[in-house]
């Protein structure tokens, strides 16, 4: 039964709910029953929220037993990033800095997911304050990879990517800052979308580079990807960034046809350093949407060589600032000293690992006096190239098609002593958060090691229906969905 | 660029973070061969190039400035969270002498 329960998607399971042929209870059970029985091996969990899942299931099958609406998600078990706060629960961000942390509030995508009848099963690990690309960085431990558990998930949403390949939950959320969403989504075999910036709030989740953050979906379908954007999505007086303008029924205009779309493949992504068996992947999926009516054409984003430099400098300078909140005052560990300014030190040096402090010297180092011009400032003027780059190739096209990753999930360790190395893993994701722009991984195939490829298409902002329509097209006319990790 | 370890320090210091020996040796040559990476900005000519500071073009973002009370529970857990706390503050280490 608990089986036949995980396989459902969330539009099934929503269905099988609301029908009455499963109850909210059951689904949750059985999706904590999964945790508990996989999560030893993939480590995708930082907490397990049993206990507050089975409660909220109670009531939702109560409103449903009283024949109240119940929402679109009603009895839906939702994994979350665990740099999101859901009230009353501990947020870590899988740091040392934030123990003992308690959420005083809900973020506005918890609200909004309550409001539709969600259950939370849990929080996901993900690399330190969502810096990195593997889990690696994380406090705590390192997420497996469901397809193979010697190799890392991606990251930094490493956590909820992993939750939903290994189908311990049909959701999660995740927040992407130059690939965190996209990345790892690419690694586990599963669908994972970086709203444009704007589109959801991003009030309750912890700020990493707030030019740059967004929260976004991860499901095992793009239709499910769909339902859950449409529930976070919308404008929000509490994220003065969040934009005011409709948020449209993704789910029922993905379906249209995609005959006539104009589908641009940019020849810097296709370069040096991309992986042979990626290449052909992507080609192939390329190829797939043409047989579908997809005109497709070259295409050149010419600054996208600058992208990963523009980046560490504009997310380390805007962490710099952020992090500074992390001080042994307010929330938190704290390291006992005999005045202030060592308590400062102290609490920070060891409370944050060794990624989060390496970019808090790149971000101080580049603001600090006499560099901010020729760090900061040139960065953003630089930006501003990458972002023309998209505005002029989307006169030509209406969809980029792309790798997600330059390759397959590499091994844990393999990259943990090379920063640069790590950072390059995000090389093809990187540019839509500079620009702003919406962009889905879709599971595109496998290596010959049988590990999943993504397949990324990138759209104008707020353009999500037309990425989702071409992804789900191409959902639709592959078997890769159906596929399953042997964990 | 080149980054000593004098210049490590100097910014360990703006940040307020403590680094031992061995992770001050680790940064100098790690943020030095990022920052020599990030050099390769200096190829693109931007003299008339506006900077980006947002991805959209947001400006003066208003709302009423009218007072909202903080639920009781959500004030509490927030004073909760604190190494150390005295009633309704946050306690710190003495600052002025």
């Amino acid at each position: 039964m608990d089986k036949d329960i995980a396989g459902f998607s969330a539009v099934e399971l929503a269905e099988k709910i609301r029908s009455k042929k499963i109850s909210c209870v059951e689904a949750a059970g059985a999706s904590i029953e999964r945790i508990k029985r996989l999560d030893p091996r993939v480590k995708a969990f930082v907490t397990v929220t049993e206990k507050e899942a089975l409660e909220a299931a109670k009531l939702i099958d109560d409103k449903i037993a009283r024949g109240e609406a119940a929402g679109a998600l009603a009895g839906v078990p939702v994994a979350i990033k665990d740099n999101m706060m859901i009230a009353g629960i501990p947020t870590t961000c899988s740091s040392k800095i934030l123990k003992g942390y308690t959420a005083p509030y809900d973020a506005t995508v918890i609200e909004k997911l309550k409001n539709e009848g969600a259950v939370f099963v849990g929080k996901t690990n993900l690399d330190e304050f969502a810096m990195g690309s593997s889990t690696e960085n994380s406090a705590f431990f390192t997420t497996r990879n469901p397809w193979n558990t010697d190799c890392i998930p991606g990251g930094s949403s490493g956590g909820s990517a992993a939750s939903v390949a290994a189908m311990m939950a049909p959701l999660a959320l995740g927040s992407d800052t130059g690939g965190s969403i996209r990345q790892p989504a690419a690694c586990c075999g599963v669908v994972g979308l970086k709203p444009t910036y704007g589109r959801v709030s991003r009030y309750g989740l912890v700020a990493f580079a707030s030019s740059l953050d967004q929260i976004g979906p991860f499901a095992r379908t793009v239709e499910d990807a769909a339902v859950l954007l449409k529930v976070i999505s919308g404008h929000d007086p509490k994220d003065s960034t969040s934009v005011d303008i409709a948020v449209p029924d993704y789910a029922a205009s993905i379906k249209k046809d995609i005959r006539g779309l104009r589908i641009g493949l940019p020849e810097e992504y296709f370069a040096k350093g991309l992986d042979g068996e990626v290449e052909t992947a992507v080609r192939e999926a390329v190829k797939v949407l043409e047989k579908l009516g997809a005109i497709v054409k070259k295409i050149s984003l010419p600054h996208t060589e600058y992208a990963i430099a523009v980046y560490y400098i504009i997310a380390p300078c805007e962490a710099s600032a952020n992090l500074a909140r992390y001080d042994g005052v307010k929330y938190g560990f704290r390291a006992e000293c005999s005045n202030l300014l060592e308590e400062y030190e102290k609490t920070r040096g060891e409370g944050f690992g060794p990624e989060v402090k390496r970019r808090i010297m790149l971000g101080t180092y580049a603001l600090s006096a006499g560099y901010y011009d020729a760090y900061y400032g040139k960065a953003q003027r630089v930006r501003t190239l990458i972002s023309r780059d998209f505005e002029n190739a989307f006169r030509e096209v209406d969809v980029i098609a792309a790798p997600t990753a330059p390759t397959s999930a590499f091994r844990l360790g393999e990259k943990a002593q090379d920063p640069l190395q790590m950072y390059l893993s995000d090389i093809y994701t990187i540019s839509s958060n500079l620009a702003g722009i919406p962009a889905v991984s879709v599971p595109c195939g496998f290596t010959r090691a049988k590990l999943p490829v993504g397949l990324q298409l990138m759209g104008r902002p707020f353009d999500e229906e037309m990425i989702l329509r071409a992804g789900y097209a191409y959902e639709k006319n592959t078997v890769w969905s159906e596929e399953h990790p042997n964990v | 660029m080149k980054i000593t370890e004098k210049d490590v320090e100097y910014v360990a210091r703006l940040a307020r973070l403590e680094l031992t020996g061995e992770e001050k040796v680790k940064f100098t040559g790690q943020l030095e061969s990022i920052l020599s990476y990030i050099d390769k900005l200096n190829a693109i000519d931007t003299k008339n190039v506006p900077p980006t500071s947002h991805a959209l073009s947001l400006k003066n973002v208003w709302r009423e400035d009218k007072l909202e009370l903080c639920p009781e529970n959500v004030r509490e857990t927030m004073l909760s969270n604190a190494p150390e706390r005295e009633d309704d503050f946050f306690r710190v280490k003495k600052v002025i002498e």
